[in-house]
């Protein structure tokens, strides 16, 4: 029986080795590829018409764009409206990577810390750099917390830093938590079908199948959710760098 | 689809494209419930996600505490003290997540400013300018704050 946790493995497809580096093609890049593909085919496909009245795949692609446009404009304001093109390709990277790798036998490259890690970290130094550009040093006020005596200064700085810098950290951790915990369930599920049923004859193995079907529906819903939150809170940070309270 | 036997009427869609555009510039009272969560958010991920803010502010506290020590040679010293700011700055993520603060750094109460001042403000000014001039004050006024 396959271990629950062989679905994570980053095998290389295509080896390429320049120097010591380990530049090889793996399943995640690979499954990374079809995700963008597969989201700029649905958008290119679904805006081919730009009908007035719109059919279904142009609705799908448009309820996409509004509810990210809904939400830069709930949570950040319309100064961030120009990182719109941003917040949408890292919703869609995001949602495409954990809706495409629910299908049996797909790699699921959010499950992997270092994938979420570098997504989280690409908007924790954008977000710091739009703060210092639009700022200057005015920026670095966020970490002097309002109504604290100064007596208290050079304790209350630190801990708004870490407090800061833990951000990226809590981003990432979160996205890949409920990516992994979610797949390594589902897994250990369906290891228990075959067994299960062996033993009863077949009738003990649809538990673990209902359980499986349940879970799937939860794991989609999870898959959202989660690309919600990561951008959401994309948002929420974006919103602290444009307009320090 | 299938409803292209009735057409859908233009006459008022100028009308409609001004009242959406307004909508753009006023809507935006929901700040304070979506920076919580979102609203059907289960137990255990209210739960996932305090844990993780926890952990999260530890990590980078201890991470710096190793680092500095590992590069000052001072073995345990950093490591205590950042031990003890990371988790004063775990509380705070939770305390801040917890009262749906969002996660701002520095956050101010509502009342004295910041988010919930900037709603007032835009919508105050979408109400009595209206349209496009509506959008470019209120990202003045954003500005110079």
């Amino acid at each position: 029986m396959a271990s629950p946790i062989e679905q994570f493995q980053i095998h290389p497809i295509v080896p390429i080795h320049i120097g010591d580096v380990d530049l090889s093609f793996t399943n995640s890049a690979l499954s990374m590829c079809i995700s963008v593909a597969v989201a700029s085919v649905f958008l290119a496909f679904a805006a081919r018409r730009r009908a007035l009245v719109p059919g279904r795949w142009q609705v799908m692609a448009e309820m996409a764009y509004e509810f990210i446009a809904n939400m830069i404009r709930d949570n950040v304001g319309d100064a961030g409206r120009r990182y719109f093109p941003y917040i949408f390709t890292l919703f869609m990277f995001i949602l495409f990577g954990n809706l495409l790798g629910l299908i049996p036998g797909a790699f699921t490259y959010t499950s992997h810390i270092i994938v979420t890690l570098a997504l989280a970290l690409t908007v924790f130094v954008a977000v710091t750099m739009v703060g210092i550009v639009k700022h200057g040093l005015h920026f670095f006020t966020l970490f002097v917390p309002s109504g604290v005596p100064a007596l208290m200064m050079p304790l209350m700085i630190p801990i708004e830093v870490i407090s800061y810098l833990s951000r990226p950290v809590s981003l990432s951790i979160r996205l890949f938590a409920n990516m992994m915990a979610g797949h390594t369930m589902m897994k250990v599920f369906a290891g228990f079908v075959v067994p299960l049923g062996a033993a009863t004859f077949g009738i003990g193995g649809l538990a673990p199948i209902a359980m499986d079907v349940a879970l799937t529906g939860f794991e989609l819903l999870v898959a959202f959710l989660q690309a919600y939150v990561f951008t959401v809170l994309t948002c929420l940070y974006l919103n602290d760098a444009l307009h320090l309270h | 689809m299938g409803e292209d036997n009735r057409p859908p009427s233009l006459d008022n869609l100028e009308e409609r494209l001004r009242a959406a555009r307004r909508h753009r510039g006023a809507d935006s009272q929901q700040n304070g419930t979506l920076s919580g969560g979102p609203p059907g958010m289960s137990g255990l991920g209210w739960a996932l996600r305090i844990g993780v803010e926890m952990v999260s502010a530890l990590v980078v506290g201890v991470g710096i505490g190793l680092g500095l020590d590992w590069w000052l040679e001072t073995k345990p010293w950093f490591l205590v003290v950042f031990f003890l700011l990371g988790s004063a700055a775990a509380m705070l993520n939770v305390y801040r997540a917890a009262m749906g603060f969002g996660l701002a750094v520095g956050y101010k109460k509502p009342d004295d400013g910041g988010l919930g001042q900037e709603d007032t403000v835009q919508g105050n000014n979408a109400g009595a300018t209206g349209e496009a001039e509506s959008e470019d004050d209120s990202e003045d006024t954003e500005g110079e704050r």
